[in-house]
Formats: C-alpha cells, sequence, structure tokens
C-alpha cells in the first residue's frame, strides 16, 4: 500500500467507513455513468454510457470483470490527461491475470465512494496501483483456472493461463466460454487478494513491452470528449467576471444595463459560496458561450478588493528572504545531529541563494465545468485531478451531504497539476444552484483561467555549506520559503518534520537529499504572503522542479569553489552514507538507495561525454535527482548542451540527454512520451515561461506575454531507462527535474557566469557577462 | 442566415455575424474536435481548413466564411485515415491530445504547400500551435513520416499513369 493510500485508509477508519468503502468486495456497478475507450473501434469514445454490469460478467474484485465474449473490462479511477494512464494500468492488471490484450478495454469511472482514494498527480499513479492491480489479476487468474480445469476435467494445478485461455496442455477453454458455462462469482477480500501468488518478473508478457496507447486514436479524429466538449440537454453557458484579488474581494454593486444589450444576456449571479473558494465572483449566463464572453466583458461590478490588491512578486521574495534569515519558523525536514556545530566550527561556509519566479500552468483546456442537479444528485461534468479533495468542497460550496454529489469523469484537455485543484468546479456549482439545479456550462476564458491560475509560488531559497581547513565538507542547510499549496488545498495530507510540525511535502521535496556531507538541516518555510495573494498550485514535478534549480547549481558551485569535478563530487557524495543510514535505500521503494542514483548519473557522464572539449561559448552542465520524492525515487541524471550567444545574452539548448532508472517500466513508449515532455517543460520553465505578480495577480493574461516553448526551440534529445525489475516508480514528472540546473551549469560552463535566478532572460545573462567583465 | 459548406455538406446558421467560426462549429453544429485554447489566434487549437487554407476559427468571425468551404478535423477524411492522422498514430503524437486536431489540420495543409518540408519549414508553419505536452518531437516526426507516405503514394499514382 502506497503511502497516499495509507493515508485514506486512515482517513476512512476515522470517519468509520472501514472496509465497505475501501474493500475488494464486489459491488455492482449501478446505473453509474463512465466513459472508456473499447478495441477496435474507430470513434471509441462512449460518453455517457449508462453501464449496469451485466449479471452475466464475472467480477472477482471491483476493478476488473470478465465477459461472456471474452471481453476485460479495467475500471480506471486515474485521470487521462496525456500519460496514457489507462493503457499502463490495464497492463499491470491483464498482463497477471494472462488476459488476451485484444480483448481488454478500459473505462473511466465517476465518483463511487467504493473506489476509494481518487487522486492523479505525483506521477504516483503506477507506482500506487502496482501492487493492488496485480493481486487483482492474479485473483481472476485463480479463479479461471480453477473453473477453466473444473470445464476441462482436470486439476487446476494441471492448468495454465496464457493469452485468454486455461489449457491442461493438450486441451483449452477461453476465459469467455468460462465465465459463460461456469458462471463463477468468487470475490476476494483485500487479506485474500494479498496472500495470493505473483508471477516472477521472468513470466511477464505485456508489462514492459511495447503497446499502442488506448486513448489515441480518438485523439487524432476529433472524436475525443473532454469535459469542455460536455453537452447537456437545456444547459445554459456561463462567464465568470473575475474579482480584482484572489481572495477578500466583496461585491458592491452590479450593473448590466449594457451587458442586457447582447443577444442571449439571460442574468448575472453573484456567488454566495459558504467554501470560500470563490469570494467576490460573479457569473454571467447567456444562451451561447460567445454571448456570455461578450455580456461578461459589458457588465460592471464594482468591489472592495482585499488585501493584497498590491502586492508584487519581489513583496513575496522578500518576504520569503526574511523568513529563511529568521532563525524561528517553519519545519525541519533533516535535523542532523551536530549542523549547528559543523557552522560554528567551520573554516569556511559557502552560502548561495536561489530564486524562481511565478510559472503558470497554461493547460491547452481552459478550466470548465458542468453542473446540474439531477434526480436529487449534484452531477459536477469536468475533468478533475483530485476528486477526493474536491468533492466535500463541493458539498460544503451547497451546503449538501457528499453523498449528494458526483463529478463525472472527462478527458483533460492537459493536467499539470492545474486540475488538482478543483476550486473552477464550485462556481459551476453554485451558479446551477442559483437557478434551481438547471445545467450549466461554465467555462473560463483564457484569460479569466490564467488571472486566478494555481500558479507554482515563487520562490526563495539559500544553500549553506560548512567545510573545515582541510576543505573536507562537515555540514550543509537547505532552507526554502514559497507557497504552500497543500497547506492550502489539502492541509490533512501535509507531513509531518522531524520537529513534529506539520510542512508541505511538495514544497520542499528535492532539498531532501541522498548525498553524504555531513549533517543536514532541511526547513522548508511557508510564505504566508504568498498564500494570500494568490492560491498556490501543485504544477508538474511539484517542488522537485525547483529544488533542484538551488541545489544541483550548489554544488556545481562548491565543485568549482573547491577546484573539483562536478561529476566525481556528487559521485563520492553518492555513496550510500548517511545519518541514521538514510541512504541506503528501503525496498521495495527505494533498494538499492544513492547508489542507483550513483549509476544513473555514471551512465549519463558516459553517454554525454563529460570532460570533452567543446566549441567557443558553448557548455554541458549536469544535474542529478531521485525524481518526485525520497519515499518514491525515481532515479534521474539530465545533461544539457548550451550555446551563449554574448551579443545578444540568448541561450541556446542544443541537446538534452537522460538517464533514469524507475524500476521497471511498464509501458516504455508512455515512458519515453512522458520523460521527453517533462524535459522540455524543465527547458521551457528555465528559459521561455515565468511570470510576475503585480497588484495581486500573475500579470500574464495570454500568449502575448506568456511564451512557453514552441517546436522551434526543441533540442535534440536523447533519453534512456535503466533496465530493471524493481518495483514501478513514477515517471509522468522526473524529466523536468534536473533540466532547470543542468542549464545554470551549462551557462556557467559555457561563459562563466552563474544564473541564479529562473527563467533565465536574455537581458539577465548580458548584465551578468557584462559584471564579470568588469571585475 | 449564413450559409457555406462543412466536410463537404451544406449548412446554414443563424447566429449574430460577429460569432466566432470556433463557437459555432462546436456549439451550434455540433463538431467538438476543434478546441478553444488561446481564443486569440496564438495557441492553434481551433486550427480548421477555410477554402483549403489553415485558419484560425476562434477568430474567424462567421459573417467571413460565407460561402466558403470550412473543413475540420471530423472532415479531413471520411475514415479519419488521412496520412497525417495515421503517422499519428503510429508515432503515438498525442499526449493529452487537446492541441492535436489543431496540429493535425496545420501539418495537412503544411504538406499542401511544402510536400516534402524541411525542419525550418515545418518551424515556421508549426510554430503558432502551441502543445503543452510538449509533443514537438514526435509532431515533427510524424509530419515526416506522413509527407513520405504522400510523397510515394503521388509518384506510384504518376507512374500508374
Amino acid at each position: 500500500m502506497g503511502r497516499l493510500e495509507r493515508i485514506a485508509a486512515e482517513q476512512d477508519r476515522a470517519a468509520g467507513r472501514g472496509l465497505s468503502r475501501r474493500g475488494f468486495l464486489s459491488a455492482a456497478a449501478g446505473s453509474a455513468l463512465l466513459f472508456g475507450f473499447a478495441r477496435e473501434t474507430r470513434a471509441s469514445q462512449l460518453y455517457p454510457m449508462g453501464a449496469p454490469l451485466p449479471p452475466e460478467e464475472f467480477e472477482p474484485t471491483i476493478w476488473c470483470s470478465v465477459a461472456p465474449d471474452g471481453v476485460v473490462n479495467v475500471n480506471i479511477i486515474r485521470a487521462e490527461m496525456g500519460q496514457h494512464i489507462g493503457t499502463a494500468l490495464a497492463r499491470i492488471i491483464a498482463d497477471e491475470m494472462e488476459a488476451d490484450w485484444d480483448k481488454v478495454k478500459i473505462t473511466y469511472v465517476d465518483t463511487d465512494p467504493k473506489w476509494g482514494l481518487m487522486v492523479t498527480g505525483g506521477s504516483w499513479s503506477v507506482w500506487m496501483t502496482w501492487d493492488v492491480f496485480r493481486q487483482a489479476g492474479a485473483a481472476a487468474r485463480t479463479v479461471l483456472v480453477e473453473e477453466g480445469a473444473r470445464l476441462l476435467g482436470t486439476s487446476a494445478e494441471k492448468c495454465t493461463a496464457r493469452n485468454g485461455n486455461v489449457s491442461d496442455g493438450t486441451h483449452s477453454v477461453s476465459f469467455g466460454d468460462i465465465v459463460a458455462k461456469a458462471k463463477p462469482t468468487r470475490n476476494f477480500t483485500p487479506e485474500q487478494m494479498k496472500a495470493l501468488p505473483l508471477k516472477p518478473a521472468s513470466e511477464r508478457r505485456l508489462v514492459g513491452k511495447e503497446v499502442k496507447a488506448l486513448d489515441i486514436p480518438s485523439k487524432t479524429n476529433g472524436t475525443a470528449i473532454y469535459g469542455i466538449d460536455a453537452k447537456i440537454e437545456g444547459m445554459v453557458y456561463g462567464r465568470p467576471k473575475m474579482p480584482p484579488t484572489r481572495y477578500g474581494s466583496k461585491v458592491i454593486s452590479v450593473d448590466d444595463s449594457a451587458a442586457k444589450k447582447v443577444r442571449g444576456y439571460l442574468r448575472y449571479v453573484v456567488l454566495d459560496d459558504p467554501s470560500g473558494t470563490v469570494p467576490g465572483w460573479v457569473v454571467v449566463l447567456a444562451s451561447s458561450y460567445p454571448a456570455a464572453i461578450r455580456a461578461t466583458d459589458l457588465l460592471k461590478v464594482e468591489w472592495t478588493p482585499g488585501k493584497t490588491a498590491h502586492v508584487t512578486e519581489k513583496d513575496i521574495l522578500d518576504h520569503g528572504r526574511q523568513q529563511i534569515a529568521s532563525r524561528e519558523g517553519g519545519t525541519m525536514v533533516f535535523d542532523d545531529r551536530g549542523v549547528d556545530d559543523a557552522f560554528r566550527k567551520a573554516h569556511r561556509v559557502i552560502e548561495r541563494e536561489y530564486t524562481c519566479a511565478s510559472v503558470m500552468h497554461y493547460q491547452l483546456e481552459p478550466t470548465n465545468a458542468i453542473a446540474m442537479l439531477k434526480d436529487g444528485i449534484w452531477e459536477m461534468h469536468c475533468g478533475n485531478q483530485w476528486q477526493s479533495l474536491f468533492l466535500p468542497v463541493i458539498a460544503k460550496a451547497l451546503a449538501v451531504p457528499e453523498a449528494r454529489v458526483k463529478m463525472m469523469s472527462y478527458l483533460l484537455g492537459g493536467g499539470f497539476g492545474r486540475r488538482l485543484n478543483g476550486d473552477y468546479v464550485v462556481p459551476a456549482a453554485l451558479t446551477s444552484k442559483a437557478i434551481g439545479g438547471k445545467p450549466v456550462k461554465l467555462i473560463l476564458t483564457r484569460s479569466d483561467d490564467m488571472m486566478f491560475d494555481s500558479i507554482r509560488s515563487p520562490s526563495v531559497q539559500t544553500v549553506r555549506l560548512a567545510l573545515d581547513e582541510k576543505n573536507t565538507l562537515t555540514g550543509m542547510q537547505h532552507h526554502a520559503a514559497a507557497g504552500w499549496p497543500t497547506e492550502v488545498m489539502a492541509a490533512a495530507f501535509m507531513q509531518k518534520g522531524v520537529d513534529g510540525k506539520p510542512y508541505d511535502q511538495f514544497a520542499i521535496a528535492g532539498a531532501d537529499h541522498w548525498y553524504d556531507c555531513g549533517p543536514v538541516r532541511v526547513r522548508a518555510l511557508s510564505n504566508d504572503l504568498a498564500n494570500a495573494t494568490f492560491r498556490p498550485g501543485w504544477l508538474r514535478s511539484v517542488s522537485s522542479g525547483w529544488t533542484p534549480w538551488a541545489a544541483e547549481q550548489f554544488w556545481d558551485e562548491v565543485a568549482h569553489e573547491l577546484g573539483k569535478d562536478p561529476v566525481e563530487l556528487r559521485l563520492s557524495m553518492l555513496n550510500g552514507n548517511g545519518q541514521d543510514g538514510r541512504n541506503k535505500g528501503e525496498a521495495p521503494d527505494s533498494t538499492g538507495g544513492a547508489l542507483r542514483q550513483a549509476a544513473v548519473l555514471k551512465r549519463l557522464s558516459e553517454k554525454a561525454e563529460w570532460g570533452k572539449a567543446l566549441p567557443k561559448d558553448t557548455g554541458l552542465g549536469i544535474a542529478t535527482t531521485f525524481g518526485q520524492e525520497r519515499g518514491m525515487p525515481t532515479w534521474t541524471a539530465g545533461a544539457v548542451r548550451v550555446r551563449v550567444d554574448r551579443a545578444t545574452g540568448v541561450v541556446t539548448c542544443e541537446k538534452i540527454w537522460l538517464v533514469l532508472d524507475a524500476g521497471t517500466v511498464v509501458d516504455p513508449d508512455g515512458a519515453m512520451a512522458q520523460t521527453e515532455g517533462g524535459a522540455l517543460w524543465g527547458l521551457s520553465m528555465a528559459l521561455c515561461e515565468g511570470s510576475e505578480i503585480v497588484d495581486g495577480v500573475c500579470k500574464d493574461r495570454n500568449l502575448d506575454t506568456y511564451t512557453p516553448l514552441r517546436i522551434a526551440d526543441v533540442p535534440e534529445m536523447d533519453i534512456e531507462f535503466v533496465e530493471s525489475t524493481e518495483k514501478p516508480m513514477g515517471l509522468g514528472e522526473p524529466g523536468v527535474t534536473t533540466i532547470g540546473a543542468a542549464i545554470g551549469n551549462a551557462i556557467f560552463n559555457a561563459v562563466g557566469v552563474r544564473m541564479r535566478h529562473q527563467p533565465v532572460r536574455p537581458e539577465d545573462v548580458l548584465a551578468a557577462l557584462k559584471e564579470k567583465s568588469s571585475v | 442566415m449564413i450559409k457555406f459548406k462543412l466536410n463537404g455538406r451544406d449548412v446554414s446558421l443563424d447566429v449574430p455575424e460577429d460569432t466566432p467560426l470556433l463557437w459555432a462549429l462546436r456549439d451550434d453544429l455540433g463538431l467538438t474536435g476543434t478546441k478553444f485554447g488561446c481564443g486569440v489566434g496564438q495557441c492553434g487549437a481551433c486550427t480548421v481548413h477555410v477554402g483549403g487554407r489553415a485558419t484560425r476559427s476562434c477568430i474567424t468571425p462567421v459573417s467571413a466564411i460565407e460561402g466558403a468551404e470550412v473543413t475540420t478535423i471530423e472532415g479531413l477524411d471520411p475514415a479519419g485515415s488521412h496520412p497525417v492522422q495515421e503517422a499519428w498514430r503510429d508515432i503515438q503524437v498525442p499526449q493529452c491530445g487537446y492541441c492535436q486536431s489543431g496540429q493535425i489540420m496545420q501539418a495537412a495543409s503544411l504538406l499542401t504547400d511544402y510536400p516534402s518540408p524541411t525542419d525550418e519549414e515545418i518551424d515556421g508553419v508549426m510554430g503558432g500551435s502551441l502543445c503543452r505536452c510538449m509533443t514537438y518531437i514526435r509532431i515533427r516526426k510524424a509530419i515526416k513520416q506522413a509527407a513520405a507516405v504522400m510523397q510515394s503514394k503521388n509518384s506510384g499514382e504518376t507512374s500508374n499513369g
């Protein structure tokens, strides 16, 4: 059981829900609305499809069923947002049950409580489903072999399952025929499932093999249905009028005399939100979306703005600096014995500060949702990444019990963490409520979406190293101050530091490294000015996308200061030693520990030909991380080669190399696609993106000023996965983690200037070059 | 009443003249394959063909397409098997897929103008189509594959007379 699932189980126990919610006892699927991807169909989007489970199907666990025609259905509780997760997860279950892959289909389910924790983020999906889906596959296989043996007139011991058939070596019977003839009904408790024998890695036939993703065909012919494509009979269209500040704005007056002139304008609704999610929002309703856009532009609303109406990015960064300067405050993630002593006695201390600007999601599908009351149930139709977190918020906003709210799943036109925050569903729900539960389709325009995006918080980090007279490393500190998304939106999910205080693991992960460098202090600080000004978000790779910007540039700076090779310095510290043995690793998630990180770094330095002479103003930079988090390490090493134009300050990334050890890779092509995309996100954030808080909100409203990487900026890429049969870790985000720091290090190696603020803008490079030449 | 040809069929629409073609297609004509991204013609998710030319439907008022021939992703090929679509599936280009209708329509248009595009030509034409999943490496590869398939088909047709 993964850590998150343990947390969910604990919450269930506390709520007295026990096994009825999380157990695997068979339950009829009821008349749930579901969508899915069947095989071999062109228009494979089946939403909305009434899906009462036919009684003749065999459903050994809630996760899969086998029909009399042999079709195996796999239920997917994760959001499909480009990672082809349904395909990867179905491969795990199908492999273990020895199903015929051509007969496997997947169904994305709605929020029935029986599914347990529904969250898609953190690169967790494969990692947290790996055990339960193998067990579910084994449960199905066990019964099918037993029943198949009976039909063949032999014993289960003499039979094997393979490719959708059970055979005794002479005769065989298909899974479909077994279900049709034997009508098996056996199902399993979690304890029984855990006791089932699982196949050894050598017997895997689908996991790790090439496969075409089930969701791709519909994404090439216009038939894929995203949340924004959902349609409900009789729905009206809504667009919010955004208040001046994310929090604390109060409506004083509304004047719709100009809006009324728009053909199709219906009315406006001043939202009254008991959940506090969308204070001061006003929604304009119209019979078409273009009419809603125009009428909203013409609606005049006067607000009293909240207190953060004049906060700037610099205010937030300066506040973070003050927090770090104070010894008080924050949470200790590591606070090793002897760290203060090391700094007191240090012969020399190296200290550097690194900052990152606000980053916006710009998921291409703007946030949207349809809300409606149907048969006493509030239905929310939308793409979402964390239904378990936001269903209770929606219920609170509507002032109804959670059991009366249901979220229907759709494809996500990009997640990247934006849709972990379900704030956009609340205004749809409240507007529908205001008009008696009629269906409302609320869509944010791009500028609405960006104005209150749940951004990656700007951050300040200070890293310090203590050295003795012989330049031996004697202690290290890493302090990071940023907005804390988990504190603001999901406080119950925060972890406890070594000092017992809660902290947002997604605002410090990545700083809690695997290096042996003497006693370590890692301190996480919640930037309360950031939290008050905007709603900090989880953005692809979360803190592991920005803590290495500091940590992995710092180690290069240290190496250069000490006259050491940056790769050699890191390898010497990735020795598996560390206080209380924490860098040895722990089965099954981090088996091998720091030595596996050393292995990917070594392999990378060979591939990228570290140390080889390069043309003028061209540099190679390297960085290494453990992916998303210590508890689920994807050992990652990245290198980039950049060329710096001294005349313009433009940094061009010519090539990226990555070596990753994620344990077993379930879907190799999907893993490659995620890593390619992740690496380019890393590059885009380092060189192309970055916003700025002005007057309490991000200044950028569209692509005229916010400029993510485009096709012409894409470098050559060489990505390699270490072959492994260890437990699979995550791959949705680790591709991001090393790139920023590797670019910083490469710029230094190219032209000798150290860029400590992300994004790296040409004017900053020019200024740094000028400063260097004047020294 | 505005009349035009949509995916080969005559359609007429009674919507305000300044309605963006994007929303007419999606909400009045039920073709949701064309997507809303930026609303200002800078992301390319809404790309359709008007008179065979790649056009940003989010900034094209319906009044401007009176009498024109409009093709959307749904009509690019009757079986969804345009060489670009085939290449997209073969190379497994889409991730979230939201931009891909626009990418495919833009790529199909590119290959009409440049049957054998260079990297610079691909950059120039596809630079207006944002993919937030950053599937760009595969987009480039799929365009080249589709170009090769289309060229060999064309030369085959020629040699067969």
